[in-house]
């Protein structure tokens, strides 16, 4: 019994990985392969969200519930860097837009610096308020140009056409410039203010990203980005795909009839176009978020990430010993930011559709927020699992709770109105029952599944 | 009267009806909500995040109760049937208040872990929890309460008895907001400078081994201000309700400007609270307000405007209660009335 | 048997261990002080006296009675009073609400006390209105004396009462103690300024390491030439 007790906390990690595997394997077998590698892929997205945030909460202690507003960051990047460029639109209101933009950066710079200079507070406002009406004159001039052409598909500038894999750079690079100027104002202040002004902030982007249609389109989402892997139809095109599919169902369809065989093998190859474009995408997400992981382990027991931690578990001993402790966690708080927004590129990269609404900031924050209590906080191999758990349970606990409704209405005679009533609702369930986890494990396995090994006590 | 008198009463007509009443009836609603989250953050020590949700629950509350009272035709005429379910439901939202301190917050006060950090994260995990049946069990979709819109004095009928082209109403919703938030602010004010248990939960706020040193049950105190944020959250959602309708969502999302609205008044301050809470509904509002007919009554022929002269779009309006807490996190970090120490922990 | 007792007293921060069989004493209308290098134990003496910290072994008596198993605040309801090193007074409260919260156990009339608290600290009667935050060090210490006595204890428990205040209102300080235990209080203080406090003590404990290193009354521990060259600088 004891021996089994050591075996397992050696191996907790190993363990929980292939159950984790055999229950997605035990869905791909009952349900559909595509939706396992759906959820898979979601995962691993979710899972370089949660690692940036463990980064952030698990190594310094940094309490962000900005993160969907990094995350529409990296999602903005990606429309900016891959789609094409709208001419018709810049040749309308681009450079009346530019100059309104420019004009916006003066009037801020002019107000700063004459208020550095000691200039007359009111005089400032002044100059303010009348740099801004003319800015916002036009502004709103050069957005109604660009959002008169042609507004059903584009009615928006267009991004720069490049590849797409390029974005996701860029989208670390946004958030991490976002985090810069978030951090300056709010590090060093309580955990609270931290907390609410990245969710302000947050919210502030989002808004600017839904209701400016000129630059991403806003509310009208925008659709068909380009991919970093192969379209299903060119796919079924393929031959070496035909053929593996062929061979893999050749027993079967060798029974039947000419026509009924290539109508089979028609339907069997689209499946298989399906499956095949999800995994290059579960390949190339999971070679990103290993690459993060390597990196951010070398970082954890470099000298710096030494520094970090004991930092994060005994703040006044450190400040004492004369460690910048602002600047530390300046740095954690860009870096962390960073890896959000490329996850926030590759969420949209994958979807391939730009939706604005879909980043709703408390609930998909709170999402990660679990993922990385429950994986254990300060173990990026926890935050990994737990991402896994949670977006699986998140995604599986609508259908399973249905069917636990429908279960009990075996038992009772149709039309019953509180069980149609629970089937309607059930799914807001998943939300009693993420606030339910979170609190469980917060009280009585505060460590998470995976608990950090080196936490310096 | 002369024309241009009119114009100018008109004109003040105008922003009564569109700007300051609703500005006075949305600001006394958020601070209602931030008077609570400012007892929590005071006695607690974190912020609340599960105050929209906990609006939305203390309403959910209110809405069934009434709803029942009208089944049964328990109601009173020119009475919204909402405010006689306030009592019951304040039982009830006392009771789940009570359970999810005894349940999730109790323990960490026991084993004194870092109050802030903790409380924050499970607020966050009772706001999700909260948000869950709130949905559960009213639907997300939007909807009014029992029985509809009434008015101390319609558009029409102010009209009519001024003569003026330009009208005022004012709605019983938008009255009763500003009379009960008055009648409890002002109980709150007289309860924590007059009463002992008051003046014990301040100390406590203050300074708590000195308040244990003191006497004070610390136990006691918090279930005080447990029943206190129900009072404040049940009766600000409910005025909420009343005025604007209930959506989920849009309870849930509240917790944004209130929490401006506690920052920008200076965290842990209860005037500071109430005023911040004004501050971020009038900028809300005359921000957002089109100025056009008010400038046509005020300026010359010549220099009518054209445009809807809006200083920022009204998609925005949720946006800027976040913006003036940037800015005043910037400029002056303790907020306007100089809240509790912010710097470190 | 003294009035109140702390007999061999074992306690620790965690694993950190920080008294070893320490025993203070006092009586009543007797001035104790307890000095001591920096980390020697002597706050946290002052903890376990009054329940905020439980000793792993050893006793606390109180008036014949054992009261090591009581919370902080059965203690100060049978009797001990307190007054922290800091953080002493309630800062964004009334002079006179600062006095009426040390007074917030009793169930019976507490004006008399507070006017007997303004008889010994005249200048707080004249404040009562201002917020304890914006008095000076001096007057806020005597709010929190004042705080103390408000339950009428027979014992008051002073933690460093002129830790960081000028020579003259260190002098105010020690007079306002001595005014407290002429009052017919017993009196246990823990003190940094050595010398001043054990001229004016009836009774010193030196306290290294967590144990008694000297006893004596206030006199003859000046007077030991080990504890002048060890703690009172020669």
């Amino acid at each position: 019994m004891n021996n089994l007790n050591t075996f397992w906390q050696a191996n907790k990690a190993i363990a929980c990985f292939t159950i984790m595997g055999l229950i997605l394997l035990f869905v791909g077998l009952n349900q559909s392969w595509a939706l396992v590698l759906g959820i898979i892929n979601l995962s691993l997205i979710s899972a370089i969200m949660a690692l940036g945030v463990n980064i952030q909460w698990g190594y310094a202690g940094l309490f962000n519930v900005g993160i969907m507003g990094f995350a529409a960051l990296g999602g903005v990047s990606v429309v900016l860097i891959a789609q094409q460029p709208v001419t018709e639109a810049i040749d309308a209101g681009g450079m009346k837009m530019l100059f309104a933009l420019i004009l916006g950066v003066a009037t801020i710079a002019a107000g700063v610096l004459l208020n550095r200079r000691g200039v007359n507070k009111w005089l400032v406002s002044v100059i303010v308020v009348i740099g801004y009406l003319f800015t916002r004159y036009y502004f709103s001039e050069a957005a109604d140009l660009i959002e008169k052409v042609d507004p059903a598909i584009t009615g928006y500038l267009g991004g720069f056409g490049l590849p797409v894999a390029f974005s996701w750079v860029v989208g670390g690079l946004a958030a991490a410039g976002a985090a810069w100027w978030i951090g300056k104002i709010t590090l060093g202040l309580r955990t609270d203010y931290l907390a609410i002004a990245t969710l302000g902030i947050s919210e502030i982007i989002l808004y600017v990203i839904k209701n400016e249609d000129w630059f991403v389109r806003g509310l009208k989402n925008v659709y068909g980005l380009p991919r970093p892997v192969p379209y299903e139809v060119d796919m079924q095109k393929s031959e070496w795909l035909q053929n593996i599919v062929a061979w893999i169902h050749r027993s079967e369809l060798q029974l039947l009839s000419q026509s009924d065989q290539i109508d089979k093998l028609g339907d069997y190859v689209r499946g298989a176009s399906v499956v095949f474009v999800k995994l290059s995408y579960s390949g190339l997400i999971l070679l990103i978020l290993v690459a993060f992981i390597l990196l951010s382990n070398l970082a954890l027991n470099s000298p710096w990430g030494r520094k970090v931690r004991a930092i994060r578990d005994n703040e006044v001993a450190a400040s004492a010993m004369g460690k910048n402790i602002k600047r530390q966690h300046l740095q954690i708080f860009v870096l962390g930011s960073a890896i959000v927004g490329v996850a926030g590129a590759l969420l949209v990269t994958y979807d391939g559709i730009f939706i604005p609404t879909a980043y709703q900031p408390l609930r998909f924050t709170f999402l990660i927020w679990v993922m990385v209590i429950l994986g254990g906080s300060g173990n990026n191999l926890g935050s990994v699992l737990g991402a896994f758990i949670i977006w699986f349970i998140w995604i599986q606990s609508g259908p399973m709770g249905l069917w636990v409704v429908e279960m009990l209405g075996n038992y009772i005679q149709e039309g019953n109105a509180p069980l149609e009533f629970i089937e309607n609702r059930v799914h807001y369930l998943r939300l009693v029952f993420m606030g339910t986890i979170l609190l469980l494990i917060m009280r009585f396995s505060p460590g998470g599944i995976l608990p950090e090994k080196n936490k310096e006590l | 009267m002369t024309s241009e008198s009119i114009d100018i009463i008109n004109a003040f007509a105008l922003l009564t009806n569109f700007v300051i009443l609703p500005a006075l009836s949305y600001g006394s609603q958020l601070a209602l909500g931030a008077l609570a989250v400012t007892l929590v953050y005071s006695i607690l020590r974190f912020s609340n995040f599960a105050q929209g949700d906990s609006m939305a629950f203390g309403t959910m509350l209110v809405i069934l109760i009434s709803g029942y009272m009208i089944s049964r035709g328990w109601t009173i005429t020119g009475v919204p049937t909402a405010l006689l379910a306030i009592p019951m439901a304040l039982i009830g939202m006392s009771i789940y208040l009570l359970t999810m301190d005894r349940l999730v917050y109790r323990h960490y006060r026991r084993i004194k872990a870092k109050q802030n950090i903790i409380g924050i994260t499970a607020s966050i995990g009772i706001m999700f929890v909260t948000g869950g049946i709130v949905r559960f069990v009213l639907g997300a979709s939007a909807q009014r309460f029992g029985d509809g819109e009434r008015f101390i004095f319609s558009v029409r009928e102010f009209k009519a008895f001024t003569g003026l082209e330009q009208g005022i109403a004012l709605k019983t919703s938008q009255f009763l907001t500003i009379t009960i938030a008055l009648l409890l602010v002002s109980f709150l004010f007289y309860f924590l400078q007059k009463t002992k248990t008051g003046k014990a939960m301040r100390a406590y706020s203050d300074n708590e081994e000195l308040a244990l040193l003191s006497g004070i049950d610390p136990d006691k105190v918090v279930q005080i201000t447990w029943l206190l944020v129900a009072l404040f959250t049940t009766i600000a959602g409910t005025l909420y309700g009343l005025d604007k309708g209930f959506a989920p969502q849009q309870y849930h999302l509240l917790l944004l400007p209130i929490f401006a609205s506690v920052i920008v008044g200076g965290i842990g301050s209860p005037i500071g609270a109430i005023a911040g809470a004004f501050l971020v509904a009038f900028s809300e509002i005359l921000l957002t307000y089109a100025y056009k007919k008010f400038l046509i009554y005020l300026l010359p022929l010549s220099m009518h405007p054209t445009s809807l002269v809006q200083l920022i779009g009204t998609e925005y309006k949720y946006a800027i209660s976040f913006v003036i807490l940037v800015i005043v996190l910037l400029i002056r970090p303790t907020g306007l009335f100089k809240g509790k120490v912010i710097v470190g922990e | 048997m003294a009035y109140l007792e702390g007999k061999n007293l074992v306690a620790s921060y965690g694993v950190v261990p920080i008294l070893h069989e320490c025993s203070v004493e006092v009586e009543k209308g007797e001035l104790a002080v307890i000095v001591g290098p920096n980390g020697a134990g002597k706050s946290t003496v002052m903890r376990v006296l009054l329940g905020m910290l439980e000793a792993t072994s050893g006793s606390v008596k109180f008036d014949g009675k054992d009261i090591s198993m009581l919370s902080t605040q059965e203690r100060i309801n049978h009797g001990l009073a307190f007054v922290p090193q800091s953080k002493n007074v309630f800062p964004s409260m009334t002079v006179e609400e600062n006095l009426q919260m040390g007074g917030f156990i009793r169930k019976d009339d507490i004006s008399k006390t507070i006017d007997e608290v303004y008889e010994l600290f005249p200048i707080l009667h004249e404040k009562r209105k201002q917020l304890a935050e914006q008095l000076s060090g001096g007057q806020r210490q005597q709010v929190a004396f004042g705080r103390a006595m408000m339950t009428r204890p027979s014992v008051m428990l002073l933690d460093e009462p002129t830790a960081g205040v000028s020579p003259i209102v260190m002098d105010e300080i020690f007079s306002n103690i001595l005014d407290v235990r002429n009052a017919g209080m017993a009196v246990l203080m823990v003190e940094q300024n050595a010398q001043q406090a054990l001229n004016i003590a009836d009774k010193g404990y030196v306290l290294v390491s967590g144990r008694n290193e000297h006893t004596g009354t206030g006199k003859e521990l000046i007077n030991n030439p080990e504890v002048r060259k060890k703690f009172l600088g020669g």
